[in-house]
Parts: structure tokens; sequence; C-alpha cells
């Protein structure tokens, strides 16, 4: 790679400068999925309304990552970095969803036992 | 390699070159977010495991919130990170007023969504709205006023050991909960609503110190920037302390709807 650059390979030379109508397009798709996310409340979709609010936020997550925060056009490395903690905190969440799961047949629906001290 | 080019003042002598160092600040700051989210990572397995075996509490505590004022700081933090992603640009191309101007606008943004998140703690604070035995807030208020006094009796159990205890045991609460609940739900007081506050402050707490931090980080690359220590050749603080900053929207983007628009 130091062939390609003069001398000096400059950061610029790495780096990605994000077109202004690519972030305009980000930014505005970001505030349209707020209010989306905002009026689906107002429909009852059941379990689906956790579902819709959480893809969501994933769609909006997505968009910061790959253009804001250059991810697209960064080396992949740094996402892999980055997506392994996502996934291991999925995994967290998910055994921690399962044990609890487990217990579930021993509580009391809507009782929650009282805090010590109360 | 070997031209006799003036020494990069910004080039550190164990990089061989700038982009070099600039990669190898990038993965340092990819690093640092995941450990970010490892550390958000455990209070969203408490949000999960709370919501998962008490929903009632979440969907009722959830409408203490305010939903205008949450979705007005989503909006803020959405339009800061265009500035400070716009500013990244700026310093990427030489452009050195708008490159104040953007991290100044970031920095405000800052400020207003630190604003209106204390008009937020502080109407909870004057309605007992607080986590654990701070809890003070007595049903009266929210859509659930006309609810009966206690339909379930104090268990049985007492209140430290009820994991000793075999559900049978806690007697009449348990018995009676269960056809009760399903009709009553969206309209009982459900117990322990202060856990939902515990998690909600822990949450958007430690959000908000990383809001604080994210702008001490700014307003010292805006100093440096005023200085014009920055432009194409060097904007490495730009593009890092920007990460961080995004990094703080897009936890924001799920405690939002986690919190605010429960369902």
């Amino acid at each position: 790679m130091p062939g390609h650059t003069p001398a000096h390979s400059s950061p610029a030379a790495h780096a990605h400068v994000v077109p202004a109508p690519v972030l305009l397009a980000v930014w505005a798709a970001l505030m349209a999925l707020t209010v989306i996310t905002v009026a689906a409340t107002w429909v009852d979709l059941g379990r689906l309304n956790l579902v819709l609010a959480l893809g969501i936020a994933t769609v909006k997550a997505a968009l910061v990552l790959l253009y804001f925060m250059h991810m697209r056009y960064d080396r992949p490395f740094n996402a892999i970095v980055f997506i392994g903690a996502l996934a291991f905190v999925a995994l967290f969440i998910f055994f921690a969803l399962m044990d609890t799961a487990a217990y579930r047949p021993e509580m009391i629906p809507d009782y929650a036992p009282a805090m010590k001290g109360q | 390699m070997s031209q006799t080019t003036p020494h990069d003042p910004h080039l550190a002598h164990h990089f061989p070159d700038a982009g070099t160092q600039f990669e190898a600040g990038k993965l340092g700051m990819w690093i640092f977010l995941a450990t970010e989210i490892l550390l958000f990572g455990g209070l969203f397995c408490a949000y999960a495991v709370y919501r998962a075996n008490h929903p009632e509490i979440f969907i009722y505590a959830h409408q203490f919130l305010d939903k205008v004022l949450g979705g007005i700081n989503t909006a803020v933090l959405i339009v800061s990170s265009l500035t400070m992603a716009w500013a990244v640009r700026a310093a990427q191309l030489g452009h050195q007023r708008a490159l104040v101007r953007l991290l100044a606008a970031t920095i405000a943004l800052g400020f207003v969504f630190l604003g209106i998140k204390y008009v937020e703690y502080e109407h909870k604070w004057k309605e007992g709205l607080l986590p654990g035995k701070r809890f003070t807030h007595q049903a009266a208020a929210p859509p659930a006023a006309a609810a009966p006094a206690d339909p379930d009796p104090a268990p049985v159990a007492a209140a430290g050991d009820s994991s000793v205890i075999a559900p049978a045991a806690r007697g009449p609460a348990g018995l009676a909960s269960p056809s009760t609940a399903s009709q009553e739900k969206a309209h009982k007081v459900p117990r322990n609503v202060q856990i939902f506050f515990g998690i909600y402050f822990s949450m958007t707490g430690l959000h908000a110190i990383h809001v604080i931090a994210g702008m001490i980080t700014l307003l010292w690359i805006l100093r440096r920037a005023a200085r014009g220590e920055f432009g194409p050749r060097y904007f490495t603080p730009v593009d890092l302390a920007g990460l961080y900053w995004h990094l703080v929207d897009l936890i924001w983007i799920y405690l939002f709807p986690l919190l605010y628009l429960i369902h």
C-alpha cells in the first residue's frame, strides 16, 4: 500500500469522505423511522409491537453504524470487533432469558415478590 | 518511503506512516466501543429478564414517562449525530469554519438533550417515581386511579425468603391472582413498580453520563479545531470523538422504544 501514495500515506488516502447527500438522506431516514416507531405504538399488534419496535431500532442503528460511523467504508476488522461484542451481548441475554424462563413455573402471575426493606 | 519530506508533527515515531497510525487509532476506538456495548449489555440484560418475568410492571410504569419529551430527545440526538458526521466531513475536506461551527452545534445539542432529561428527572423526583425504597409515589394520578384497594392479600411468606418457599406456600395470593389479574391487567397497580424506575434510572443515567463525557471530549476537540489543528492531513481525533458520540446516539435509539414506547 505505501507504494500508491507519495511519501506519506495520509489518513485521507484511507478514509472515505461521506458525500453530503448521503448524510442528509441517512438523517431523513432516521427521523422518519423515529416517527414510524412512535406511530406504531398507536396500533395494537400484540407481541409484534415489541418485534417491530426493535426491528426499527436495529435499522436505525445500522444506518448510524454504516454511514455516520463509516463502517461501510471502513476496514472490515473494525466491524468484526464491534459486531462480535453485539453477538456476545445477544448470547448473554439469550442465556439469561432461558435461565429465567426455566424458573417461570414457580412464579405467581402478575406478582413480583416484595423486596427486602419494603 | 525514503523521500525527505518534512516530518509530520502528528505522526508518532512508532508508526511507519500516518495511514497506519489512523487505522490503529480507529481500531483502538472500535475496541473501546465494543467494551461500552458490553457495559450497557448488562443493563439491557437486566431489562430483558425483568420485563420477561413482570411485563405488567413495565406496561403500567412506562405510562409515567413522557413520550413527547422522549421523542424530542431522540430527534435532538439524531440531529446531533448529523452535525457530528458533518463535522468529520468538514475536517476531512479542510473546511475550518464549518468544522468549528458543527462541533459547537453538536455540543449545544448535547446541552439540549441534558436539559430535557433534567425536566424529565425532576418530574419523577417530585412524583416520587424513584428506584427502591425511595419510590414513594401514591397511585392516584395515572389511569389506575379507580383500582380496588388490593385484590390479593399479602403473601404468607416473609419478604426476604421468597426463594426458599414453594409457590403453593404463599397461600391466597397465588391462588387468587390469575383470575383477577388477567381482567384487570390494565387497571391494577402492580407491585414493585420501583423495579421499572431502578432500570429506567440506571439505563438513562449511564447514558446521560456518556452524553456528558462525549460533550467534554467534543469541547476539547472544539478547542483544538479552533486552533486550526485539524485538516485533511490530520483529523483522527475528530473522527474518533465522532465515533463515541454516535455510539451514545446508537444506545439511545434502543433505550427510547424499550423504555418509552412499551405497548
